[in-house]
């Protein structure tokens, strides 16, 4: 069992995906609430077209994919609240239109397909140690954004128009929490992959709401799911040499079919 | 607190707005003093949604202005001076994971601030408004696990929470039975003699209300009557409202 810990990238993905699993329900559980899970699925394909340009460039993929997530998050909270058009047209504008741009980026130069399989479907082979360290410095500013606006954040989650009146900048907070997302997605894809990010970000939410607690007990439950499914997820992929990404979501999936069976019926 | 009851606190000045070509408010000119009890009654599509909203600066208006407790809306600080029970029993997430005490806590967040956690003072004013609308034993029990009527009582209470000076509410006896609305409006009653706390309620049941509040606004697109409730019942407003051919439905037998 030790010899896993003398490869320096499984150090690091662990690493990596246990700061990844920590802050995704703290982003996730408003997400979902908020009918935002949507919104993940988008920023995730945004970020397909910054790592495209990163591989391109040969910049760091991870501050292309963070950039262009952070940026589209602000346009599509924009253009939400503009009501010029509906909500789920402007995540389908930004999800096609990114999408199409990393597949001509991509066919602009030939040679990277291989990397970019990783991206996709997350391979914890491509962290590197200063994307660890990149990732520790967001996960504590997103945790901490979290933890001093928690109260905010609760009350819009569960009543925007009450919220409004009793004087909390609103529309701030809301900017703010997408760009919380953007941060969140972007940083995650080395681990779980462009595709399957939205699985991280909803699974251990929708599981832990089916145990019917409080808001802080049902955020805690997501945060155990979420951490435990991503360790064993990142060691079992390495005892079986299959994608890390896809094996931590189906872990979740498990889980969440467990806990449904048992809870489901209440 | 004495009660002034000339003292306005809300004064809408004439306000007028539309959605597009429709005009749903048109030159709306209203006081409500401190200690009113008052319902906005009127047909669907008639306003009162909107200028309640309007009032509570969610929505602007194209013309006329309002003031709260004096002071411009724009200009306007003092927020936990409002609360408000929006139309929860339809549009409520039920599966939302928050307790009873959870919900009501929210009541005390925009007086505290950001940055700040609310300290014992804010959990006896938690307790205090549950115990208000006799919702303490169901304290830590999730708020999609009551009744509708029960639901309404915590969103009152955590209107109570922020200890405020009036309170806005949105057909609050929505989907609930006769009794349950028997008592609700009995805590209304209870909030504003007793507390002294301005009510502004919207209703639809028209013939309840005018048995409970002191003061009745109808809306039509204008205001077509404001004043006690007992004048509205001798004079031809319902027709003028609802058409010539409404009348009371008695919900009673």
């Amino acid at each position: 069992m030790l010899e896993i810990f003398q490869y320096g990238f499984i150090v690091r993905g662990l690493e990596a995906g246990i700061l990844i699993g920590l802050i995704a329900p703290l982003i996730g559980i408003f997400l979902v609430l908020r009918r935002y899970s949507l919104i993940a699925d988008t920023l995730s394909h945004v970020s397909l077209a910054g790592v495209a340009v990163g591989l391109l460039l040969k910049i760091n993929p991870l501050w292309t994919a963070l950039g262009a997530s952070a940026l589209s998050s602000i346009a599509i909270e924009r253009l939400r609240t503009s009501k010029k058009i509906y909500g789920e047209t402007a995540l389908s504008i930004f999800l096609s239109g990114s999408l199409a741009l990393a597949i001509v980026l991509i066919g602009l130069a030939h040679g990277f397909s291989v990397d970019l399989f990783s991206y996709l479907f997350g391979s914890i082979v491509t962290v590197k140690q200063i994307d660890v360290y990149i990732i520790l410095g967001l996960s504590v500013l997103i945790a901490l954004s979290v933890f001093l606006f928690y109260k905010e954040l609760i009350y819009i989650a569960f009543d925007e128009e009450a919220s409004t009146v009793s004087g909390l900048p609103v529309k701030i907070f809301n900017t703010l929490f997408v760009l919380l997302a953007a941060i969140v997605i972007a940083i995650s894809i080395p681990i779980i992959g462009i595709l399957l990010i939205s699985a991280l970000l909803v699974l251990p939410t929708i599981t832990a709401l089916q145990l019917k607690q409080s808001f802080t007990k049902t955020l805690l439950w997501a945060e155990i799911i979420s951490v435990f499914s991503i360790i064993t997820g990142i060691i079992t992929s390495f005892y079986l040499n299959i994608s890390s990404g896809g094996t931590i979501v189906l872990i979740m999936l498990t889980i969440f079919g467990i806990v449904l069976s048992i809870y489901g019926k209440k | 607190m004495s009660i002034n009851h000339q003292k306005n606190i809300i004064e809408v000045e004439k306000v007028s707005f539309s959605y597009g070509n429709v005009e749903v408010l048109k030159d709306i000119t209203l006081a409500i003093h401190q200690g009113d009890y008052i319902s906005l009654i009127g047909p669907n599509g008639g306003g009162k949604t909107t200028l309640l909203k309007i009032m509570l600066g969610l929505i602007e208006p194209q013309a006329g202005q309002i003031k709260l407790f004096g002071e411009k809306l724009q200009d306007f600080k003092d927020w936990s001076k409002l609360g408000y029970v929006p139309q929860k029993a339809i549009n409520f997430d039920p599966l939302f994971p928050v307790t009873v005490r959870e919900v009501v806590a929210m009541g005390c967040y925009g007086k505290k601030g950001l940055l700040k956690w609310l300290n014992k003072k804010d959990q006896t004013n938690i307790d205090d408004a549950l115990a208000q609308v006799e919702m303490t034993k169901y304290a830590d029990r999730l708020i999609g696990n009551l009744s509708s009527g029960q639901q309404q009582r915590v969103f009152i209470a955590r209107a109570l929470a922020g200890k405020p000076e009036v309170i806005f509410l949105d057909e609050p006896t929505v989907g609930v039975d006769i009794k349950t609305q028997e008592e609700f409006y009995s805590l209304l009653t209870h909030l504003n003699s007793d507390m002294n706390i301005t009510l502004i309620l919207i209703s639809h049941d028209i013939d309840v209300v005018t048995n409970e509040v002191t003061e009745l606004a109808c809306l039509n697109q204008t205001l077509v009557y404001h004043g006690e409730p007992k004048k509205f019942m001798k004079g031809n407003y319902l027709e003028t409202l609802y058409g010539k051919n409404a009348r009371f439905i008695d919900h009673n037998h």
